[in-house]
């Protein structure tokens, strides 16, 4: 298995909100994809976005300009 | 892309099913609403499609099959229209939320409700049914294959019971019609829910219920029939009991010819190939260092599905990397049947799940293996 690293894992209430931070992100050429919800956040099934710490301002600022709702913003080893 | 999620949706579908949708969308009016040509071609082929499936599952009559959007809706339907406060029902730890979830519901309206457990390889003992009936016992309703293992469920067995003691038994093929034989009769099923897009290789949205001669549904939507306009009610008869609205016609033309390229290419066929592959993985993962297989695989008999994990990594870790790197699409995490991770010990864990399809090769299945070899090593 690959090593895991540190990263910014955005989890969303439905997963309508998942598709639609998809294609949001990749209009606003932001960077991150789809990723199962990784475990140290929540046992379970349903998808979260995934990407660099570094990339938080951005991503934050692409969900507020096309009105999605995080769950939570976590960071985390995945 | 190697393909391995076939238990969620059978992705690739037979040309015939595509082809099907497509005639549909250029030629079909509203079935049931009006003699213009149009939408008799509709009426056609949706009666076409009760005609197949009612010959699949062995039903009195075609009229007995109504269609719906999916297993979920059947078994709404099924499940919220044979109970009342005070009945007694019975299930089995194996259940997808489909059947759990509108249980859970009765329960809160005052229906009592009884779980025949499962052991830690997701088997049922069924002599629990008999334990568990009692006089205002109403319905038996069960999986005919786990989703999350594959184990089957002896439903002839359980019909049996149901039937010897004057108990409804609703039967959840979600994961066998269109790859077991199911015989409504012969297995003493009194309501049959099946979905379209899995086993029976048509469109998504598509589905239906078989429903005995003789047992009346309470609809949960009321509306537009086609005919008796002027009644207050909808009408009481199957098929049209259950199917207010516009039915998904440009669908169950699709599944209609998902049932012919079943019965022309052999169920038997089907079945066998699925399980050849599903044979030929657990025996070349089974005895990997950290592998661990869920299910029962000391029987034949079983759905064409293998779900494990890999020492404690997090089953959705495992699904990522077998796509990122190895192209290979599985589902990990919770599978929708809270009870049976329970019952498994991988409610944090989840499981990440293999199953086969017809369409699948060999060669897929062999680079299946070989990646489960390879991350089984890696630190």
């Amino acid at each position: 298995m690959r090593k895991k690293e540190l990263k910014l894992v955005v989890t969303f209430h439905t997963t309508a909100d998942a598709m639609a931070m998809e294609k949001a992100c990749k209009a606003h050429q932001a960077p991150g994809r789809l990723i199962p919800v990784p475990r140290a956040i929540s046992a379970g099934c349903g998808l979260s976005w995934c990407t660099e710490l570094s990339d938080r301002e951005c991503i934050e600022k692409v969900m507020k300009e096309v009105g999605i709702e995080q769950e939570a913003i976590h960071e985390c080893m995945v | 892309m190697i393909y391995l999620d076939n238990a969620a949706t059978t992705m690739q579908k037979p040309q015939a099913v595509i082809d099907a949708v497509v005639a549909a969308m250029s030629s079909m009016g509203n079935a049931g609403r009006g003699a213009n040509e149009a939408s008799l071609s509709a009426s056609r082929v949706i009666y076409d499609a009760r005609e197949r499936l009612a010959s699949l599952f062995h039903a009195e009559s075609p009229r007995q099959i109504a269609f719906t959007c999916n297993s979920t809706e059947s078994l709404n339907i099924a499940i919220k229209g044979s109970l009342r406060p005070g009945d007694h029902v019975i299930t089995t730890m194996l259940e997808h939320n489909s059947v759990l979830r509108p249980l859970y519901l009765l329960q809160e309206q005052g229906v009592d409700l009884s779980i025949i457990p499962s052991d830690a390889k997701g088997r049922i003992d069924y002599a629990d049914f008999e334990k568990a009936i009692r006089p205002e016992t109403r319905v038996i309703v069960c999986t005919h294959g786990s989703n999350l293992t594959g184990n089957k469920v002896d439903i002839a067995r359980v019909g049996a019971i149901a039937k010897a003691h004057g108990i409804r038994f609703i039967v959840d093929a979600s994961q066998t019609a269109g790859v077991f034989p199911i015989d409504v009769q012969e297995m003493h099923i009194d309501i049959l829910c099946f979905t379209g897009h899995k086993g029976l290789l048509g469109p998504q949205g598509t589905g239906g219920l078989y429903v005995r001669e003789g047992i009346s549904l309470p609809p949960l939507k009321s509306g537009g029939s086609g005919v008796d306009t002027y009644n207050t009610h909808h009408p009481q008869l199957m098929p049209t009991a259950l199917e207010a609205g516009t039915l998904n016609g440009h669908g169950i033309a699709g599944l209609a010819a998902g049932v012919g390229y079943i019965m022309e290419t052999g169920m038997d066929h089907i079945r066998e190939t699925e399980q050849r592959y599903m044979w030929m993985f657990y025996h070349g993962i089974k005895d990997i260092p950290g592998v661990k297989v869920y299910g029962d695989f000391d029987t034949q008999d079983r759905c064409p599905i293998v779900t494990l994990n890999i020492g404690d990594y997090d089953s959705s870790e495992v699904s990522d990397e077998l796509l990122m790197t190895y192209g290979i699409s599985t589902r990990p995490g919770a599978h929708c049947a809270p009870l049976m991770h329970k019952a498994l010990g991988t409610v944090e864990q989840g499981a990440v799940r293999f199953s086969f399809s017809h369409f699948n090769t060999e060669e897929e299945v062999k680079a299946a293996i070989a990646a489960i070899e390879e991350l089984s090593k890696e630190e």
